[in-house]
């Protein structure tokens, strides 16, 4: 049974890596970005779990300032990928225009929360 | 004038219709860009005429009174307001305000929602600027009709973005006048509710928007909008609540989309953190439970999204199926324990009382008493909904027909909102506010969708009509003119039903347009701190006791002097009178108004002690029975002995009724005869013969004899009673002197 589990684990782990080697290289930047920005998140939960949530806006702010990243990271992917149909008329240069205008208001407010 | 202008606005957006329609019929390009000028024109005129129309509509009681404040809660955001300019945004941000529930004293920058202010102050700010000069009294007094009419503005794009133009124009019209809105921003009502529903309407705007769109700019100018709401109305938890759900039904049927995760999730970051930046609101987007449902959905959108990324890249249904049952599995487990955690920890803080009260209309009558006191909390009653949407009532589900005839991300958003405000309207009539853009739009698409057709029905068998009537003088009878003939039999009445419906119609919508003015005229124009009634000639009294009452205060009392009363009227008191107030209209001390119920419900002895423990200098009460106004102090008594008596045990409801009766003449229970709220309200009353063959004493608010004409105060002096003795203020004596 556990054999056959991690074998069946093995599998996906297998198909999704060889699916995953087709996305264009622009993509697979994004993804980097976004798992790279997950990653500080739970890097700074973890922190937040030993030593304490006291400045409570400053933790706040930091997650948030990781977690927003990474949605509007996923957003633009959504939005600059080609194989996605709703998107088709929407130029990739207006996407990251957005994107950029996104993440700085983002940033400013987090600029003002850091306390 | 009002009214024919109303009637001018509601009835023109059919023309626009018919034209709209008329357009398709023309062929000839050139004609054709022509009506479309011609469209453009006319819309563009009629909307601003709406504007115009949404802001006249509002200023009867500038009219009939003066340019003045109304009611209760304005007085305190006018406050604010004028310290905000005096002594700029950091002095209004950090401003402890020893003036009210003394000795508690309120950080007021902490504990309001200051967007209302910073709009009428920014509003002033402007106008000096471009050397207008205005006093900040008048700007707060037409901040509402302001905003009444930029609402107007939203809603015709709103309605376009749901349904088309025609719908945006004729919800835009129907939102300017209609009563459940009015009733809330007419000029002087400087209330939260005046640019809140402007704000509201603004982000679902912008969300329905962003939906449609899928574009991160909208969805963030949709979070802007929020916060914009967030600072100016506690009812922005109603949005943080309403696009979750609308969220979780579109996932349920299958309609999830990318634009929508672009949506929702990019708004609801951007707009949760700028939401923190109210300090009022601070961190409860995180940490309370009414918040939590958002923050579930954000993450639910993610394991959706991920499973759905997933989905696309493995191309083999069942290792999918293996991977969707652990994700699914995890997801839920996380989650669970999560909120278990929070919620056990005490980390997440429990529902509210008035979120519980909205969800369960009888909550707040068994627990709250300070709720259920307020009367715009009480359930609403059928005719308040027909008083305040009129045709409105019966338009919106034929609205909610045509929205799932035809539905679309957009429709089910409206569909969503229409429904849930209707509940909440049903729960609590302040709530009939909230529900009203929802019911305008559904009405409007109603309205337009109806008109639509039949100009279409009425126009072409006009054509059909021509083209037959041509063909039998010309006695050629072609192919093509006797099948339009055989139609034309087919359904003989279509044209001329379709023209006694569309006079139906315009017949309804000018009642609506006439309903609404007088409304607006009769009901909703009042101040509430002038009253006016009609005299025995038909004439018009105005009684003006109450600003009488508070300028005596200002100008004969101790600048220190501290004022006890009702709650009612703490924000009042210090607004005009500028003296210190016990409690207000902020009710977040319930101990601290208990007592303040305790005092008037006790002994004169007993109160006195209280009294002499809160530093109290005056005692004010309000008092009707002169003049037959019922909302004084006598009638809210019970709920002060309900009030006082539920934080004090000793203060029992029973011991003021007489078999369960609540009465003040001779019958009356002898506790209610001898407390002080009686002895203030009725002392020297019995001397005086208010009603021609009546006996002294004569209570005309509640037309009986009161019982205790022969009252003494040993602890208290009178010091002032206006003309109409409407207000009664009190000096506290000082204690004797032991020897």
């Amino acid at each position: 049974m556990v054999k056959s589990t991690s074998k069946d684990a093995q599998a996906l782990f297998q198909s999704l890596r060889s699916a995953y080697a087709a996305t264009p290289t622009n993509l697979k930047i994004i993804d980097l970005y976004v798992v790279f920005s997950i990653f500080t998140a739970l890097i700074q939960v973890v922190y937040m779990a030993i030593v304490g949530s006291f400045p409570f806006n400053s933790f706040l702010s930091g997650v948030l300032s990781c977690i927003g990243t990474a949605v509007l990271a996923v957003c633009l992917r959504i939005q600059v990928n080609k194989e996605n149909k709703e998107f088709k008329d929407l130029p990739p240069e207006r996407a990251f225009a957005d994107f950029v205008l996104c993440n700085l208001v983002l940033h400013l407010v987090i600029m003002n929360f850091l306390g | 004038m009002v009214g024919a202008g109303a009637k001018k606005t509601t009835n023109g957006s059919p023309e626009v219709v018919k034209s709209g329609s008329g357009s398709s019929t023309m062929l000839k390009l050139k004609l054709k860009l022509k009506t479309k000028q011609q469209e453009l024109l006319l819309r563009v005129s009629i909307l601003c005429l709406v504007y115009v129309l949404a802001f006249i509509t509002r200023l009867f009681s500038v009219l009939r009174y003066e340019s003045m404040i109304h009611e209760f809660d304005p007085y305190f955001n006018y406050r604010t307001t004028l310290y905000l300019t005096e002594k700029g945004f950091y002095e209004f941000w950090n401003w402890f305000d020893s003036d009210s529930w003394y000795p508690l004293g309120r950080i007021i920058g902490g504990t309001l929602y200051p967007g209302l202010m910073v709009t009428a102050a920014i509003i002033y700010w402007l106008l000096r600027l471009l050397s207008f000069a205005v006093h900040i009294r008048e700007v707060c007094v037409l901040t509402a009709p302001f905003f009444a009419s930029n609402t107007t503005i939203v809603a015709y794009f709103f309605g376009k973005e749901i349904w088309d133009s025609g719908a945006g124009l004729v919800a835009a019209a129907l939102i300017a006048i209609c009563p459940g809105y009015i009733s809330r921003s007419v000029a002087g009502s400087y209330d939260n509710e005046g640019v809140a529903i402007f704000a509201l309407l603004f982000t679902f705007y912008l969300f329905v928007k962003a939906v449609n769109t899928g574009s991160l700019a909208w969805a963030l100018a949709s979070a802007f909008g929020y916060f914009y709401m967030v600072s100016a109305w506690g009812g922005y938890v109603f949005i943080i609540n309403l696009i979750p759900l609308y969220v979780l039904v579109l996932l349920v049927t299958g309609r999830y989309s990318m634009r929508l995760y672009v949506a929702y999730n990019s708004m609801y970051v951007v707009g949760m953190l700028l939401a923190m930046q109210i300090r009022f609101v601070g961190f409860q987007h995180v940490q309370s439970g009414e918040h939590m449902a958002a923050m579930g959905v954000f993450f639910l959108m993610q394991v959706f999204y991920l499973l759905d990324w997933v989905k696309y890249l493995l191309s083999d249904t069942k290792l999918f199926q293996a991977f969707l049952r652990i994700t699914v599995t995890t997801a839920l487990a996380v989650g669970a324990i999560a909120l278990g955690l929070g919620t056990a920890s005490g980390y997440i803080s429990p529902w509210t009382g008035r979120f519980y009260s909205l969800l369960d209309p009888t909550y707040a009558k068994d627990h709250i008493p300070i709720i259920a006191s307020v009367s715009e909390h009480q359930p609403t009653a059928w005719s308040s909904f027909m008083f305040d949407f009129h045709i409105l009532l019966f338009l919106f589900p034929a609205g909610l027909y045509f929205c799932f005839k035809r539905l679309s991300d957009a429709t089910i958003f409206i569909v969503m909102y229409g429904l849930t405000s209707m509940y909440f309207a049903g729960v609590m009539v302040r709530l009939i506010l909230v529900a009203t853009p929802a019911v305008c739009l559904i009405s409007a698409i109603a309205v337009s969708a109806t008109i639509k057709n039949l100009t279409l029905v009425a126009r072409a068998k006009n054509n059909n009509k021509v083209a037959h009537s041509g063909s039998l003088k010309g006695s050629t009878s072609s192919s093509k003119a006797s099948s339009k003939a055989s139609l034309d039999q087919s359904q003989p009445f279509q044209r001329n039903g379709a023209i006694a419906l569309l006079l139906g119609a315009f017949y309804l919508l000018s009642k609506y347009a006439t309903h609404c003015t007088w409304v607006t005229s009769e009901a909703y124009s009042s101040p509430s701190i002038v009253l006016a009634a009609r005299g025995a000639h038909g004439n018009r009294v105005i009684f003006d006791d109450y600003r009488e009452a508070y300028f005596w205060l200002r100008q004969n009392t101790p600048p220190d002097a501290k004022v006890m009363s009702w709650w009612d009227y703490g924000y009042q008191i210090t607004a005009m009178g500028n003296r210190t107030v016990i409690v207000d209209n902020n009710t977040w001390n319930n101990t601290h108004i208990a007592t303040v119920g305790r005092a008037m419900s006790s002994y004169e002895d007993e109160a006195y002690e209280i009294m002499r423990s809160l530093d109290v200098d005056y005692v004010l009460v309000v008092f009707g029975g002169v003049t037959g106004y019922s909302s004084d102090d006598i009638n809210k008594f019970l709920w002060m002995v309900r009030i006082g008596g539920g934080v004090f045990p000793i203060i029992k409801e029973p011991d003021y009724l007489v078999n369960g009766e609540y009465r003040v003449d001779k019958g009356a229970a002898p506790k209610m005869l001898n407390c002080l709220m009686y002895k203030l309200s009725y002392y020297r009353f019995g001397e005086l013969t208010t009603e021609y063959g009546k006996p002294p004493g004569y209570d005309r608010a509640r037309g009986v004899e009161i019982g205790n004409k022969d009252i003494k105060l040993e602890y208290l002096e009178e010091a002032f009673t206006t003309s109409n003795w409407i207000v009664r203020i009190y000096k506290v004596k000082p204690p004797n002197n032991r020897w």
